[in-house]
């Protein structure tokens, strides 16, 4: 269990080189006999520390099934995952819990704040799962909050927040455990185009800072903002290419 | 995660939304409330008929006829009442009391009432039955064997004939005849709601069958042991002496338990003591607190179902919720206790007050019976309504924890 208490700070200083992520012929396929659904044929995708990827795919290219998988909601049918140096495709529950709280912030499209619960305590929750203590959770979750600069909406509850507001709330939940990945799941498929670049310029922020995030989104003008484009299509990535992330 | 904080959450679950937890609660409240407080009715009575049973006197047997006939043999007399009282064949009889009771309308200044017992019998009825006179003198031997008209009331017929004077030395007419009132019994406390035990007369024996029922068999006897402990073989004693006074088969059995006795071909008279009326009475005391309890209990599992729907509408409706908690990486056993403890708190919430609710309901006297709470009763219905808590909370608490964390997500 010791082994994923390693702090996160930590791993950034390992350097750019040490894949993160390594998915190994990854498929997942749903149901049986004539109603079987091959979601993922076969995925294969390293990130190292530090990068920004982008996936893009029409819907049903399978995009919302690795990004299950990669997020540890979902276990794969077959191939492997090591998250972080971790072997986590066969974890039984209880353990992806644990990798899921301590390894992966998750920023949703519908935001998935808990209502009637203020930013603050939002920004907590992974925290208070993780045992921290309640001082220094809140300290956390504060700078947090400060860093996608709500801190002074800290007591607001999500209903009265606006929908980037929301979404800023959400992201300062996904680094407040500090993990080794972010995932952002059509982070701003529900927001207009000024909310869109408040989240995307923190997003900026946290690359620049050198947090590794795999983002899924089908708008090109998102995807243009990561370093590293990668494209799916009937559950086989048919493009991976570099790209200088300008504006 | 320490279970303080788990609490905290599931606190915040129940305070989301108020008015619905509210209500579960109150389903619960109304069968704890239900349960201590029928239990404490029926125990209240209980003791009320107890008490008033022992202010009767246990230590009195009564004979009463059971023959239909007016002069045949096995008729109960005022002879045989004088045999009961045989210091040799007879040791443990205090005294004897031949009892002849009519229900005539009493009239004084033309009011009329009409009294429920009037009874003619001999003075030493009064300390057998243990009733004190509040004023006035009872009457005397010399009034019996005299045929004296003279009474002794009621404390019921008292206030019905002579609202605010003083009845003793005035007269009232009962059965074209004139008695002088001497006295005024003491206020006697009521047995159940049956009948009134106030509502009597009490004259001489010979008056009442000189002017009234006529020198015919008495219709009961009352005896009075020397003792409390003695009343067994006292009974045993009169058995014998009414046997061979009757006639009857030495071996015949008179004792009926409660309105028992006197099958065919059994004796004529029926005996009663106390101790059994007690015993008969307090059995159907107990039936009586089973059933309000039995009652009561059904009220409170009815609230523990209220619980189990309302905590399932709650995991239905924050499945999402509970999709987020997973996400962050909340663990199956912090969501199962979050559940169970919102559950929980309801059912002991609901609990409390209903104890509080039952402790201030018992303050008061309900259908003419004050209540006594059963302490066991408290324990029994928290703790079942905790258990209730646990119990039907687990079904909505383990499917909540059992959901997967994308089913919850994509859940609307």
């Amino acid at each position: 269990m010791t082994l994923y208490l390693v702090d996160g700070a930590h791993r950034t200083t390992e350097g750019p080189n040490r894949p993160v992520l390594d998915v190994r012929d990854l498929t997942k396929v749903y149901g049986q006999g004539e109603a079987t659904v091959h979601a993922l044929r076969g995925v294969s995708l390293t990130v190292a520390a530090g990068d920004y990827v982008a996936i893009m795919g029409s819907s049903g290219s399978g995009k919302s099934t690795l990004m299950n998988i990669l997020g540890c909601l979902d276990v794969p049918s077959a191939g492997t995952y090591r998250l972080d140096g971790v072997d986590v495709s066969r974890l039984d529950d209880a353990r992806l819990a644990l990798v899921r709280n301590r390894r992966i912030g998750f920023v949703f499209q519908s935001f998935n704040l808990i209502p009637r619960t203020s930013a603050v305590a939002n920004v907590e929750l992974p925290l208070a799962y993780a045992g921290v203590k309640p001082a220094e959770r809140r300290r956390r979750a504060l700078a947090a909050l400060d860093m996608v600069g709500l801190a002074g909406r800290a007591d607001h509850e999500p209903n009265q927040l606006s929908g980037g507001q929301q979404q800023r709330v959400a992201v300062a939940r996904a680094l407040v455990t500090e993990p080794a990945l972010i995932l952002a799941d059509e982070p701003t498929g529900n927001l207009d185009s000024r909310s869109t670049e408040e989240v995307l310029a923190i997003l900026d922020q946290l690359h620049t800072a050198g947090r590794t995030i795999v983002m899924i989104t089908h708008e090109t003008e998102v995807a243009a903002r990561a370093r590293r484009l990668v494209t799916l299509f009937d559950g086989r990535i048919t493009t991976d290419v570099r790209q200088d992330g300008a504006r | 995660m320490s279970l303080l904080e788990i609490l905290r959450f599931a606190g915040r679950g129940v305070a989301a939304n108020k008015l619905r937890s509210a209500l579960t609660m109150l389903g619960i409240l109304i069968g704890v409330a239900a349960v201590i407080l029928l239990v404490a009715v029926g125990n209240g009575s209980a003791q009320a008929v107890n008490r008033s049973i022992e202010a009767l006197g246990t230590n009195t047997i009564t004979v009463s006829s059971t023959a239909r006939g007016g002069t045949t043999p096995s008729a109960l007399t005022v002879d045989i009442a004088r045999s009961l009282h045989d210091p040799a064949l007879a040791p443990d009889v205090r005294a004897v009391s031949p009892v002849v009771s009519t229900t005539p309308t009493m009239t004084h200044a033309g009011t009329e009432h009409p009294v429920a017992q009037f009874l003619g019998t001999h003075p030493s009825y009064f300390g057998s039955s243990n009733s004190p006179l509040a004023a006035g003198a009872a009457f005397t031997d010399q009034d019996v064997a005299q045929g004296r008209r003279v009474v002794v009331l009621g404390r019921t017929v008292a206030t019905e004939l002579f609202a605010d004077t003083d009845p003793v030395g005035q007269q009232v007419t009962v059965g074209g005849a004139l008695f002088t009132v001497v006295g005024v019994l003491a206020e006697k406390s009521s047995a159940s709601g049956f009948s009134d035990p106030n509502d009597l007369a009490v004259a001489p024996l010979t008056a009442v069958q000189q002017t009234i029922t006529g020198y015919g068999p008495v219709n009961s006897i009352l005896v009075e042991a020397t003792g409390p402990d003695r009343v067994n073989a006292a009974q045993q004693q009169v058995t014998q002496i009414l046997n061979q006074r009757l006639k009857l088969p030495a071996g015949t059995a008179a004792t009926g338990r409660g309105g028992g006795g006197g099958g065919a071909g059994a004796a004529p008279y029926r005996i009663q003591n106390a101790a059994q009326l007690l015993a008969t009475r307090t059995e159907t005391a107990q039936t009586f607190t089973v059933l309000l309890g039995t009652v009561a209990g059904i009220s409170l599992l009815v609230g523990g179902i209220g619980i189990t729907n309302i905590m399932l509408v709650t995991v239905t409706e924050r499945t999402r919720e509970i999709g987020i908690r997973k996400a962050l990486g909340a663990p199956r056993r912090t969501i199962l206790t979050q559940f169970l403890a919102e559950a929980t708190m309801l059912s002991v919430l609901g609990g409390g007050l209903g104890v509080a609710a039952a402790l201030i309901g018992s303050r008061f006297t309900i259908v003419g019976v004050q209540p006594v709470i059963v302490p066991s009763s408290v324990a029994l219905a928290l703790g079942v309504s905790v258990a209730i808590g646990l119990f039907f909370g687990s079904v909505p608490a383990s499917r909540a924890a059992g959901l997967r964390p994308i089913d919850a997500l994509r859940y609307e």
